[in-house]
């Protein structure tokens, strides 16, 4: 290629660019190097940067009262679509988006109606499932436990699907289930989590599912402390404790925001759900976690991912009814 | 309840009341020279997030203990300036400098790791292992007192028994010394003290100083021996139940022990609400049971358990000439 082309296609490129309005990230409070929910939307603009050589805008929110501001300021200025992380946004992309027809909101883990939002959820329930069987596979206690952040519907959704996937593999075993607590400060209490890991060993617990999400760091320490198996949450903790980490539920939220961005204008309203069968939630192996994962185990998640895939067996979805099919939540 | 399920409680409860017991004796110096401080929390965050990030640095927790009670003592610096130098309100004080912690260990942290505000994870020497006291081992299969001994007093980190040792040596100085009796003085007669020539503002100062000692070992034991580093907000209000112990314990020594300990029992039975409905047989909720340090420090305030006075000059700045 001559240097005559190389700029030439450069310079499509800019006005290809320019032609398209620029799209929109704006980060929850958790911020953008959370390792965990905003990092990973993170992840997937950046990637979406490299491949296409884009440039989008972003937004950390500092405080509650920025929501608004922030979501009309990117819209005036022409950005689109504009993705946002995190439930928190649904009361304010209600009364901003129709005030913008022409621009398309995409808003992730929330549910909001309207003719240019595009709503993205998980399949928590699926992935956690998944997670039931590894750790029902690798209990040789048969007890497990489940740690939730703050008690809310999304948490125990997680645990509801968790707790399915041990019993659908070991019908006789225990889940154990604790709280962090009821307020936003369970989210960021290590040392509360890592107590609620040793009451849970000392009932018998071999395997634990954080779902807590900085508290998770202290009840994934503390199980390592203790030599037995954690599970982490949203990203791939495995690296955290090499070869104490059984695996982790990870959450594609930087597929979404991929994707979000690769449609550019054109993303299609509407309700997205984000399960196994397109990659939205899955467990994660990697060599942290390689010698903990026997073939069995990766037999048994492939042999249930392609029932939940045909429809032979379903998850039950706790917010769906607020009930769960396990008692305990 | 078997034996075991109450040795694993009160092991759990050893372990949480810990911090609650430095910061409560932290409080107990200050507030007995008269100077009220709610920036407890405040002091044990910024030693958490020094102490994790300097020991993770340095791969030597002794260093990141001592660089936890440097900046717990920065903090206590700068409230004794604001309330003691400038006789600013003590509470709005106290109040800012926890402001302050909470946003500047994030900070800090962000910008030197840029893990989320949270310090690297600690292990080996950047951290305080279990220490296994004498004759743990030996006494292990003597009934009753063996485990006792075993599970409860032994296999804790070193600051553990720092704290319970702190105790006596409190009692000692405020009690049997010429300074605790100053000390003491200050606190409900600032006046008098200064007539008989001796400076308040140095013995404030003296009080408020060895607060952020204590609340400095406090923070530097959560991040580097209860976790292996500190996360965001990780003190997660324990300063202010320590204050509610302080009110509690009627601002003695003792009581502090023994309160920080029922409080922290409190906790650990948080922990456990199976255990709780199997004794009770009955099903309490576990925001309940979080919530009974509160209820119990209101009754106390209440007058309903004896009544919990004050140092009378709590809360006054003080002025030589009127």
């Amino acid at each position: 290629m001559t240097l005559r082309t190389l700029l030439g296609g450069a310079a499509l490129a800019l006005v290809a660019g320019a032609a398209h309005a620029d799209p929109a990230l704006i980060f929850d409070l958790g911020g953008k190097f959370d390792k965990s929910f905003n990092e990973a939307a993170y992840t997937g603009a950046a990637r979406w940067a490299e491949e296409t050589g884009g440039t989008y805008r972003e937004l950390e929110m500092q405080s509650e009262a920025q929501r608004e501001q922030a979501l009309r300021r990117l819209a005036q200025s022409g950005s689109n679509p504009i993705v946002m992380t995190g439930f928190a946004f649904s009361d304010v992309l209600t009364q901003v988006a129709p005030d913008f027809p022409d621009t398309k909101f995409v808003i992730i883990d929330s549910v909001v109606e309207g003719p240019n939002i595009r709503s993205v959820v998980f399949s928590e329930q699926e992935g956690s499932y998944l997670a039931g069987i590894m750790a029902a596979m690798a209990s040789k206690s048969d007890t497990l436990g489940f740690i939730g952040g703050m008690d809310i519907p999304l948490i125990r959704k997680f645990g509801c699907g968790y707790a399915q996937g041990v019993l659908a593999t070991k019908p006789d075993a225990k889940v154990l289930v604790s709280w962090t607590g009821s307020t936003p400060a369970a989210w960021n209490d290590p040392v509360r989590g890592g107590e609620l890991t040793r009451a849970q060993i000392s009932q018998g617990a071999d395997v634990i599912y954080a779902a807590a999400g900085g508290t998770g760091i202290g009840i994934l320490q503390t199980a390592a402390d203790e030599n037995i198996l954690s599970i982490g949450v949203d990203s791939n903790q495995n690296h955290l404790h090499p070869g104490q980490v059984l695996t982790s539920m990870v959450k594609r939220v930087d597929n979404a925001v991929f994707d979000a961005f690769t449609q550019g204008d054109a993303v299609e309203p509407g309700t997205v759900v984000l399960g196994l069968a397109d990659g939205g939630v899955s467990v994660a192996v990697d060599e942290a976690n390689q010698a903990l994962v026997t073939p069995e185990m990766t037999a048994a998640v492939e042999a249930a991912t392609a029932q939940i895939a045909s429809g032979e067996v379903s998850v039950h979805d706790y917010m769906s009814d607020d009930t769960c099919p396990v008692p305990g939540f | 309840m078997d034996y075991a399920t109450l040795l694993q409680l009160l092991d759990s409860t050893v372990r949480l009341a810990t911090p609650l017991l430095l910061a409560c004796l932290a409080g107990l110096f200050s507030e007995r020279a008269g100077v009220f401080d709610i920036g407890l929390e405040g002091k044990m965050l910024i030693a958490a997030m020094t102490s994790g990030a300097v020991a993770a640095i340095s791969g030597s927790v002794w260093i990141g203990l001592a660089a936890g009670i440097g900046a717990s003592l920065v903090w206590a610096l700068m409230h004794g300036i604001a309330s003691i130098t400038f006789r600013g309100n003590q509470l709005i004080s106290g109040v800012a400098l926890n402001f302050l912690a909470s946003g500047i260990t994030v900070l800090v942290a962000q910008a030197a790791f840029g893990q989320g505000g949270r310090t690297p994870p600690l292990s080996g020497d950047a951290r305080f292992g279990a220490i296994t006291l004498p004759f743990a081992e030996a006494l292990r299969e003597v009934p009753v007192i063996g485990p006792l001994y075993f599970e409860v007093i032994s296999g804790h980190p070193l600051l553990v028994y720092v704290a319970a040792l702190a105790v006596p040596v409190t009692w000692w100085v405020l009690f049997r010394t010429r300074f605790g009796l100053r000390l003491r003085a200050v606190g409900e007669n600032p006046a008098a003290v200064d007539t008989a020539g001796i400076s308040v503002v140095r013995l404030r100062f003296a009080a408020v100083l060895i607060a952020g000692v204590l609340c400095g070992i406090a923070g530097a034991y959560m991040a580097t021996a209860l976790q292996a580093g500190f996360g965001r907000e990780m003190t997660a209000g324990r300063g202010y139940i320590a204050l509610a112990a302080l009110i509690f314990a009627k601002w003695k020594p003792w009581a502090a022990l023994y309160a920080t300990l029922l409080f922290g029992f409190f906790q650990a039975l948080a922990l456990r609400p199976d255990v709780v409905t199997r004794v009770t047989t009955l099903d309490i909720p576990v925001p309940a049971l979080e919530a009974l340090p509160y209820v119990l420090t209101v009754l106390v305030l209440a007058g309903f358990v004896g009544r919990a006075i004050p140092p009378r000059a709590g809360g006054e700045p003080y002025v030589k000439e009127r």
